[in-house]
């Protein structure tokens, strides 16, 4: 580990070190003895101050489905038949001069759907809704110093499910290098979440006698979720990131996070089944330390392929070491449609406190038979279609590119997954 | 496993230090600038990651969700 912050920390010196020695400066000792060639001053004033404009407009859409045979609802067993749809929308408001300082606000709204076999199964005999929604709204402010090369912002967050809220917050700053083929990024993320504690119904206190408690749903929203306590999960990021332009094809990114959770990390409605045949709730420790690290590497082949790839390990105080590995590779059929085949590989080993059904003993301190934190490999593979014509999507000069996405998503575990996305962008 | 994959990150990262990085003018970033070059998510895959979050126990360093926001870990 020491090695590789010193390769980095070593990498972006001999950068900077490479990049002063190139850098020309412009004397009057250079000058020629005679020139017809007058300088133009460069003014700020050629581009004048922008009022409000909607710059970006996306809408990001994708139906997503899942099966497996390891629920954690159901202790580990039973389908993980789930189905959602998601859709989103993204709006980007700028104004200001473009060669000085730009503004810009992001508001984004996201909506989702979803269909959960297991989640039925809340309910000891399998009469809890299967469906949900949840809704995401968000904002961001940045403001960028072009002169400077540096921006700061902030953004703001929620998230609402039955089961489930969050309020988010973060503010996050970036400076470029001198010569702008460089830039560090930092943000401080904050959630304040409230788990709303929805227990199996074969625990649900004898003095609630409210029949939502059951229902995991958005079908007992309002008054009936008044009554149902809920508790704090609180998690702290902060993320830091350095990217830089290596020559004319190549580019790359370090990206590192450091995140503590604490609060109530287990959900109220998983169940665990020890050796003894008798079942109890998902217990899992009230604090969580996460420390992701990333490296991405692009590569321009030729005039036509790209290579995309990213690199993550990750380890955290629950004992999961992970990789991440993934590969994209679009390939330019014409300037305006690109054909994107994409391979992401992963693995985790096993958390601590996990154990397949019936396998935990009434005398471990803590238990979960959630499969999320099993031992297992995935692969997920598939291929993205990008177009952008010069004069717009089917000829409407504001749709500016379209892309559809499939991939096919496999667990050493069971569980598998397709998921179709499509994105629309305006300008 | 791990500790190879880190000595060849490391490995790789000092090689990249050794070949340098060339100081380009803005005009010679035709292909950096390009759309597919950006080091960072595209926006269709924001699902993608999502769920990956969902059902794996790793995440972060990616742009992307860290914990909070959502029942996922």
């Amino acid at each position: 580990m020491k090695k590789v912050f010193l390769s980095v920390i070593g990498f972006s010196l001999i950068c900077r070190l490479s990049v002063q020695a190139q850098e020309k400066v412009d004397t009057t000792k250079n000058k020629p003895a005679f020139s017809l060639y007058t300088p133009v001053e460069q003014s700020s004033t050629t581009y004048a101050p922008r009022g409000l404009t909607v710059e970006e407009v996306n809408l990001v859409s994708s139906y997503y489905s899942q099966n497996g045979f390891h629920s954690p609802v159901t202790g580990g067993i039973g389908s993980e038949k789930v189905t959602d749809i998601a859709n989103g929308i993204d709006l980007k408001l700028a104004w200001g001069d473009p060669q000085t300082k730009k503004y810009s606000l992001n508001l984004g709204f996201g909506y989702d759907h979803h269909t959960s076999a297991s989640q039925a199964f809340i309910s000891k005999t399998g009469a809890s809704s299967k469906t949900g929604e949840r809704i995401y709204p968000s904002l961001d402010y940045t403001i960028e110093n072009v002169k400077k090369g540096n921006s700061f912002g902030f953004g703001a967050y929620y998230s609402g499910e039955y089961n489930y809220r969050s309020l988010g917050a973060d503010i996050h700053f970036s400076q470029k290098t001198r010569d702008k083929n460089g830039e560090f990024s930092a943000k401080l993320q904050a959630y304040f979440d409230q788990v709303t504690l929805i227990y199996p119904s074969e625990f649900i206190p004898t003095s609630a006698t409210n029949v939502e408690v059951t229902t995991a749903s958005s079908s007992g929203e309002g008054e009936g979720r008044a009554n149902i306590p809920s508790s704090p999960r609180n998690t702290y990021t902060a993320s830091l990131s350095y990217s830089q332009v290596i020559n004319s094809r190549l580019q790359v990114m370090f990206l590192v996070d450091g995140v503590t959770q604490n609060g109530y990390l287990g959900l109220p409605f998983h169940r665990v089944y020890f050796n003894t045949g008798k079942d109890t709730i998902e217990k899992l420790p009230s604090t969580r330390l996460k420390l992701p690290l990333g490296f991405r590497l692009n590569y321009f082949l030729g005039d036509n392929i790209i290579i995309r790839s990213y690199y993550r390990y990750y380890r955290d105080s629950w004992g999961i070491n992970s990789n991440t590995a993934n590969i994209e590779i679009p390939v330019k059929i014409s300037p305006f449609f690109s054909i994107s085949p994409f391979y992401r590989y992963y693995d985790q080993s096993a958390a601590k406190y996990f154990a397949p059904y019936g396998v935990h003993s009434a005398n471990d301190e803590y238990y979960t038979s959630n499969y999320a934190y099993a031992k297992f490999q995935s692969n997920f593979y598939g291929v993205g279609f990008r177009i952008v014509p010069p004069r717009g999507v089917l000829g409407w000069q504001n749709f500016h590119d379209l892309e559809i996405r499939y991939g096919h998503y496999t667990q050493t575990t069971g569980l598998s997954s397709d998921v179709v996305s499509l994105n629309l962008g305006f300008k | 496993m791990i500790r190879n994959t880190l000595k060849l990150t490391g490995l790789f990262l000092v090689t990249l230090s050794i070949t340098s990085c060339v100081h380009l003018k803005e005009y010679q970033k035709n292909k950096i600038n390009d759309s597919e070059m950006a080091l960072g998510n595209r926006r269709v895959e924001k699902n993608e990651l999502s769920f990956q979050s969902y059902r794996e126990a790793a995440s972060g360093a990616n742009a992307g969700k860290t914990g909070g926001g959502c029942g996922c870990n």
